[in-house]
């Protein structure tokens, strides 16, 4: 099996897989990153969304080969002691219900203050686009938009 | 592996006298509650550990699947335990004698658990109180019990719970604890967050699919790939050279792939060479709607219901009316893809993994591997969704078919393809509602409905309003596989029956919520046949939903649609704004009130029932299965659509009616009425009526 060594959360780490292995699984079952999770394979659910050079990316469709030394960062890593004002936001207004998309929707969120650091509803419309039967896009929007506040103090 | 190390580092089990096993807590990421359970402890029921050192563990004992019962359990048994809820650990309880009916579903956790929550609460409280008041020598009338110490209160001398375990482990345990006046609630009814929150905004393994133990491989399973064909041969020599393929094993009607990574087991599951038979008729969804038709107009053999006589009303009616209503089968579309993990050894078998019925998965893996009940452990961990897919025992029966076939441990995983054409459905269905109407009433009703297996039972309100009332409800036999879904029967029912009853008001010219309020005092005053519900509470959330959203005033651009339904023992009103972009429905905002009782966890009570309202305005647009020779068209998500952000409203308004009653059930209850309010609101705003799901397809 090939060797692919790859730059994840601020460290260089060798793993072996085959060329086809999507980085999701890479993650999982090579380097017990857990906390990305798989939802459809297909790029569609963003259960799955990391970093890469700090841009959102469906994790499930990206092969381990195709990754290089591009700097992925994980839910992991998102910030040193779980205080991202998005995580932060997430807590102060009891987000998740299952859970279980929340790390994904996180990542897509900080994706986008990345790049708009206070987005309106419609950035979030047009960049948001995970999914989450639990039905918690009422207070994610809230959260995103409280997150924005607390970047800026 | 890493995380069972860290696992290990955190959870230290050692015994202790008289409790069984006890849990040595040092907390991941928690240091707040860094407290560590030493020695003898104190245990009166099984819900609630108590160390030496004032630590306290207080068990959940139903499965987690995202309705907050982790959180909203524990939390009733604090209270009464009066300690402080920051410091308290909780854990999810594995299945075990002791803790009742350990089962997620029927929206029914905390109302079958309310009043037995609070006296294993009060019984430890009141121990702790005697043995301050032993170790004082001072009457227990004169200590209270607070923020976890016991207090004399003429002395202000304080005896922390820690301290007391030992002492309070050897009294006898009260038969009637003495429970809280709900005026000194202190936790009941207040916002508290859910007790996994920062694990989950931190990606810690929390999950199912995240179990990884020594020794295990991964599996993937092929199962037949259309409902009515099964295994006839298979040819795993190409599985079996795979990169990571250890084994492959036949059952009945599938075989399992395991290796050494999910990627692995998926990529030898996709080599196998196998010959499906079609040993049973390969069924479509556009003939089983021609069969629903078919059925409703020959109608049922009996009645479900008849109050009056519906067709002599008919013939006084000035007008009749009638509307013929279609929903698609639906999948479950839980987020976490279904897995389960299992180790079955000779003498004893574990099981891990989601399920909403653990001892049901114990007692079929016993009975198909003839072994002993109490020879199995099972527990469930938190769970990516629920929604009554995992009512359904299969995912858990089959790991450990796997694992005994391949005598090891094993993690077996879904795809979400697997998902989709392996779901026990929401089962499709057609109703036929008919009205007979003079010039300023609703006279009769006649619903008729049909749907795939069980056949259709259940009234709306309407039954015990109306002087003559009949349904009638019919199955139609099929070999899709049909199961619980978020509300079962209402989420349908409330969305046929609500938007017809829209459809009669829209006919007498009346508005929608009056109408509804003169029904409820109509069934009060004079109900006909049995009455179901409870007129005046349908009145309370009514009344608060028109107050709530203002309703008789209007906003420019903006229609609205009224419903109301009753399910799980809670009373549901809802109003639903839309405004239209380019001629399409956006929802901007839903009002929703809501009558279940006493509220245990306010935000996870409001998360409820804004995450139902989401999720029923997500299905009726949105989604729907269709089988083609038994196969399900929409293999994943990107045909299968689900509600993202943008369709969602920006905000839904939730208030809860002031009750002193005990709490009913609130993970369904808000999801019914949505597709009807919507579907009004629709109507308002482009007088297209919508009686098709998913609506995205009748909106052209």
């Amino acid at each position: 099996m090939p060797k692919y060594t790859l730059f994840v959360n601020g460290q260089s780490m060798t793993v072996e897989a085959d060329a086809d292995t999507p980085l999701l699984w890479v993650l999982r079952d090579n380097l017990n990153l857990v906390g990305t999770k798989f939802g459809c394979g297909v790029a569609q659910c963003g259960a799955c969304t990391v970093h890469m050079n700090d841009v959102a990316m469906r994790s499930c469709s990206l092969p381990v080969s195709a990754v290089g030394l591009n700097k992925i960062v994980t839910i992991e890593a998102l910030s040193p002691k779980g205080d991202h004002p998005l995580q932060k936001a997430w807590e102060e207004l009891d987000v998740a219900q299952c859970g279980y998309c929340q790390a994904g929707q996180i990542m897509a969120a900080a994706a986008l203050l990345k790049k708009i650091p206070n987005p309106t509803d419609k950035d979030i419309d047009d960049n948001i686009s995970n999914i989450c039967r639990c039905g918690t896009q009422v207070r994610i929007r809230k959260a995103i938009h409280l997150a924005a506040k607390k970047q800026v103090k | 592996m890493k995380q069972e190390l860290t696992r290990r580092n955190f959870l230290r089990v050692s015994a202790i006298t008289g409790g069984g096993m006890m849990l040595s807590l040092s907390f991941l990421n928690n240091t707040a509650n860094a407290e560590t359970v030493a020695g003898a402890a104190f245990s009166p029921n099984v819900y609630i550990k108590i160390g030496t050192d004032g630590s306290i563990l207080i068990l959940a004992p139903n499965p987690e699947i995202g309705q907050g019962v982790k959180t909203s359990l524990p939390m009733i048994v604090a209270e009464e335990l009066c300690v402080d809820w920051k410091k308290v650990h909780v854990e999810l309880a594995p299945l075990q004698a002791g803790f009742g009916r350990q089962t997620a579903g029927g929206s029914g956790s905390v109302r079958g658990r309310f009043t037995d929550l609070r006296k294993a609460g009060a019984t430890a409280r009141e121990m702790l109180v005697s043995a301050a008041a032993q170790t004082w020598s001072v009457p227990v009338t004169e200590c209270v019990a607070e923020d976890g110490m016991v207090i004399h209160k003429s002395s202000g001398k304080k005896l922390a719970y820690g301290d007391l375990a030992a002492k309070a482990a050897t009294l006898e345990v009260p038969k009637n604890p003495t429970l809280k006046d709900s005026k000194d609630f202190k936790y009941l009814g207040t916002r508290v967050n859910d007790v996994d929150a920062h694990k989950i905004v931190t990606g810690q393994p929390l999950y199912g699919i995240d179990t990884r133990k020594e020794g295990m491989l991964y599996a993937m399973v092929s199962r037949p790939p259309a409902y009515g064909k099964t295994l006839s041969s298979v040819d795993d020599t190409a599985a079996l050279k795979v990169n990571g393929v250890k084994q492959v094993v036949k059952l009945k009607n599938s075989v399992a792939v395991l290796a050494t990574s999910t990627w692995a087991a998926k990529k030898g599951r996709d080599a196998l060479v196998i010959q499906w038979e079609a040993k049973e008729k390969l069924e479509n969804s556009s003939e089983q709607f021609v069969a629903f038709k078919e059925m409703i107009e020959k109608g049922a053999t009996a009645p479900n219901r008849k109050d009056g006589d519906w067709e002599a009303a008919k013939k006084q009616a000035s007008k009749t009316i009638e509307a013929i209503f279609e929903l698609p089968t639906l999948s479950h579309g839980q987020m976490e893809p279904l897995n389960f993990y299992a180790d079955v050894r000779e003498d004893k078998v574990e099981l891990f993994g989601p399920t909403q019925v653990p001892d049901s998965v114990r007692k079929q893996v016993a009975d198909l591997l003839k072994i002993a009940e109490d020879k199995i452990s099972i527990s469930s961990p938190r769970q990516g969704g629920g929604f009554g897919r995992k009512l359904m025992t299969d995912n858990g029966v089959e790991a450990a078919l796997i694992s005994a076939a391949a005598k090891c441990p094993v993690q077996v995983q879904w795809t979400r393809e697997d998902d989709m054409q392996n779901d026990f459905y929401r089962p499709a269905e057609m109703y036929r509602y008919r009205a007979a109407l003079t010039a300023d009433k609703l006279l009769a009703w006649h619903q008729s409905g049909v749907g795939i297996g069980r056949a259709i039972r259940g009234d709306s309100y309407v039954a015990g309003a109306v002087e003559n009332y009949l349904s009638e409800g019919q199955g139609l036999k099929s070999n899709t596989p049909t199961g619980w879904w978020r509300a079962p029967g209402a989420n349908t029912l409330a969305f046929v029956a609500e938007t017809f009853m829209d459809e009669v008001c829209t006919e007498l010219k009346v508005d929608p919520i009056a109408y509804r309020l003169q029904m409820f005092e109509a069934a009060k005053q004079k109900p006909v046949g049995k009455l179901d519900y409870n007129p005046d509470k349908y009145k309370s959330v009514v009344e608060l939903v028109a107050k709530m959203s203002s309703w008789g005033t209007k906003t420019p651009g903006i229609f609205r649609g009224f419903a109301t339904w009753f399910s799980f023992n809670t009373y549901v009103a809802q109003v639903v704004d839309i405004k239209l972009e380019k001629g399409r429905p956006k929802v901007v905002k839903v009002y929703c009130a809501v009558n279940c009782g006493r509220v245990i966890n306010l935000s996870g009570a409001e998360n409820q029932i804004q995450g139902a309202v989401v999720d029923g305005i997500c299905h009726a647009m949105f989604p729907k299965v269709t089988f083609v020779n038994g196969a399900v068209v929409e293999k994943n998500f990107y045909s299968y659509y689900m509600l993202k952000i943008k369709d969602a409203p920006l905000d839904v308004a939730v208030q809860f009616v002031a009750s002193e009653e005990a709490p009913t059930g609130l993970g369904e209850p808000a999801l019914p009425p949505v597709a009807a309010a919507l579907s009004s609101a629709i109507f308002a705003a482009t007088g297209k009526r919508i009686r098709k799901m998913p609506f995205e397809e009748q909106l052209g």
